[in-house]
């Protein structure tokens, strides 16, 4: 096909004008406020609240004095993960492979939650958990005094709740597309039930478990209205700490700092995520529904 | 032979009759936890009583509490109004992005595919932050200008530009537009090219060649990004609490602020009232797109047998 220089050009400034209303979205709203971010996270405070320029590692170096945010949002994030791989796996394992007529119904009823508001579906779990719920239920069976509020118990079921989905459907999608076949192979060459879930299952549905790990913990990390409102004050991530810095205390320059060490983690995540799941050879998804 | 090995296989069929009654239990227990809570703050939400956790008989009143209540029902608003245009933009930015990616060089389409990421993965609240920070620069840096201009001109008092619907709109817009562009790129990674060329070399302009042949190829990411995006910007709390202008709070922002003063029965209701417009509107798009899928596929087939019919 030959065309015309002009032609060319006027091809490319089509196409540029199509990309130019995205570009400039993410220029304007995130590299630069990526950057001012940076910027920001080697100044000063002002008095009144802020930035005031400066350089100076001082804020890096504050960091620690929130370590519990960090040291929270990790290891729940860690645990809510495992947790929603453990209760996460069979289920999409037996919507993959023995729900037979009512599949499609089972699986609708997974994604349905994820699709209804966040917020909702937290709070549901306040008058259950609050002091006229299972503590008074508790009580009356005469357990004693139970606080479940306000606990690391309290959130990491929150967590569990709230992104059990988001891990059940990458994973039934790889489970799913498994050829049985394989798993008869197995069977008939005298490999027994755990022996064929190690060898032939796990290893095979790996990359749907990846993306689920990682599209579970990822959005943990930065978890805010959850430790908000089932940890009250009293178990709180780095998004908590954030709103506590821009918001309340207005120390811009600190809360930089604490934002940039939320990004790195979640990056460092993502660039193991990329290894882990190149290194098998295996085709990478991230399946949003 | 056989009578030596059917007495074991037996016990391996009853073990995969137990083994299948665990999962069935397992499946069952996770519907109840999924769906347990949800049910109880449907059901509180008819309570005759003032207090959550006691029910003392059913009644609507709160519902038509919510519905009286000014601030609700304009936190209501607010939220329909944002989730709309957050939907229309990034549908229409997200899907001209994603068109345009086929066209530029591979280098240039790494970077912007990285970016789109990006802002996928990146936390609300980082969003909200980075959002935030860059108003708070730009309406610093246009104020004066805008106050320049008018006193230049006479006049008098100049508009000041602050936060507000708007600016949650295009803190939506930054990751909605971003999952819009995944989806229909994924979309057109799967198209089928024939269609497009042949359409070409019928002499159909490109114009017409992407209304009638591209289009609807990819109507489903289209619809199921707009949706997402509706959903994502209706339901979001965290970017909205750092963008909100003052004054106009979003459902999410109206609901979080009453619940911190305290858990009332119209919280309830209102919930009930979205989860309901929600799941009907969920079931509403997939009726919809089962029979627009099933009337293709009979088109399909018609089309078939017409030609297997006009073929000597």
């Amino acid at each position: 096909m030959t065309r015309s220089g002009a032609g060319r050009w006027r091809s490319r400034i089509a196409t540029a004008l199509l990309l130019l209303p995205a570009a400039a979205w993410y220029a304007l709203l995130l590299l630069v406020p990526l950057v001012i971010l940076i910027v920001f996270s080697f100044g000063g405070r002002a008095p009144e609240g802020g930035y005031l320029p400066d350089f100076t590692f001082a804020n890096y170096q504050a960091l620690p004095t929130r370590s519990t945010a960090f040291l929270n949002a990790l290891w729940m994030a860690t645990g809510g993960t495992i947790l929603c791989l453990l209760v996460g796996f069979p289920l999409a394992y037996y919507l993959a492979t023995r729900a037979g007529s009512q599949r499609t119904l089972l699986l609708v009823l997974v994604v349905v939650p994820f699709w209804t508001s966040f917020l909702i579906r937290t709070y549901a779990w306040l008058t259950i958990l609050g002091n006229n719920g299972i503590p008074a239920w508790l009580e009356s069976l005469g357990f004693g005094h139970v606080v479940l509020l306000n606990t690391p118990f309290a959130v990491l079921l929150g967590i569990v709740y709230n992104y059990l989905p988001l891990m059940v459907f990458p994973l039934y999608v790889s489970l799913e597309r498994l050829d049985k076949r394989l798993l008869e192979a197995s069977k008939d060459l005298g490999a027994g039930r755990w022996a064929t879930f190690r060898q032939v299952t796990l290893p095979l549905c790996s990359a749907g478990l990846l993306s689920g790990v990682i599209l579970v913990f990822i959005p943990i990390m930065g978890e805010y209205i959850i430790p908000a409102l089932l940890g009250g004050g009293k178990v709180f991530f780095i998004g908590n700490a954030l709103v506590d810095l821009f918001l309340q205390s207005r120390d811009w320059p600190l809360g930089s700092a604490a934002a940039i060490g939320l990004i790195v983690i979640i990056l460092t995540a993502v660039t193991v995520y990329l290894r882990v799941g190149s290194r098998g050879g295996q085709t990478r998804e991230i399946s949003l529904l | 032979m056989t009578g030596s090995s059917s007495p074991p296989r037996r016990a391996v069929d009853r073990a995969g009759k137990w083994v299948d009654r665990g999962f069935r239990f397992q499946a069952a227990a996770l519907y109840l936890f999924l769906y347990v809570p949800i049910g109880l703050v449907v059901l509180f939400s008819f309570n005759a009583g003032d207090r959550t956790g006691e029910l003392r008989g059913l009644s609507v009143r709160w519902y038509q509490r919510a519905l009286d209540d000014p601030f609700a029902m304009g936190a209501l608003q607010n939220s329909l109004v944002v989730g709309a245009w957050t939907s229309v933009i990034a549908t229409t930015f997200g899907t001209l992005a994603a068109l345009a990616l086929q066209r530029i060089p591979r280098s240039v389409r790494a970077v912007f595919d990285a970016i789109t990421y990006v802002a996928i993965i990146i936390p609300g609240i980082v969003i909200g932050i980075a959002t935030l920070i860059f108003f708070v620069n730009a309406f610093g840096w246009i104020n004066p200008q805008l106050a320049a201009i008018w006193a230049a001109a006479g006049l008098g008092a100049a508009p000041k530009i602050g936060t507000g619907l708007h600016t949650i709109v295009a803190a939506h817009v930054l990751f909605t537009m971003a999952i819009v562009t995944v989806l229909v790129r994924a979309r057109l990674a799967g198209m089928d090219r024939s269609l497009t060329e042949a359409s070409f070399d019928l002499f159909a302009s490109p114009f017409r060649t992407f209304v009638q042949v591209t289009l609807p190829q990819l109507r489903p990411a289209i619809v199921t990004g707009a949706l997402l995006a509706f959903t994502f910007s209706f339901d979001d709390y965290v970017i909205a609490s750092f963008v909100a202008g003052p004054g106009k709070p979003t459902l999410p922002m109206y609901v979080f602020s009453s619940i911190r003063r305290g858990i009332t029965p119209e919280i309830n209701a209102i919930a009930a009232m979205v989860l309901t417009v929600t799941v009907t509107l969920l079931i509403g798009v997939s009726l919809i797109y089962r029979r627009s899928s099933r009337v293709a596929a009979a088109q399909r087939a018609a089309e078939l047998a017409d030609a297997e019919v006009t073929e000597p």
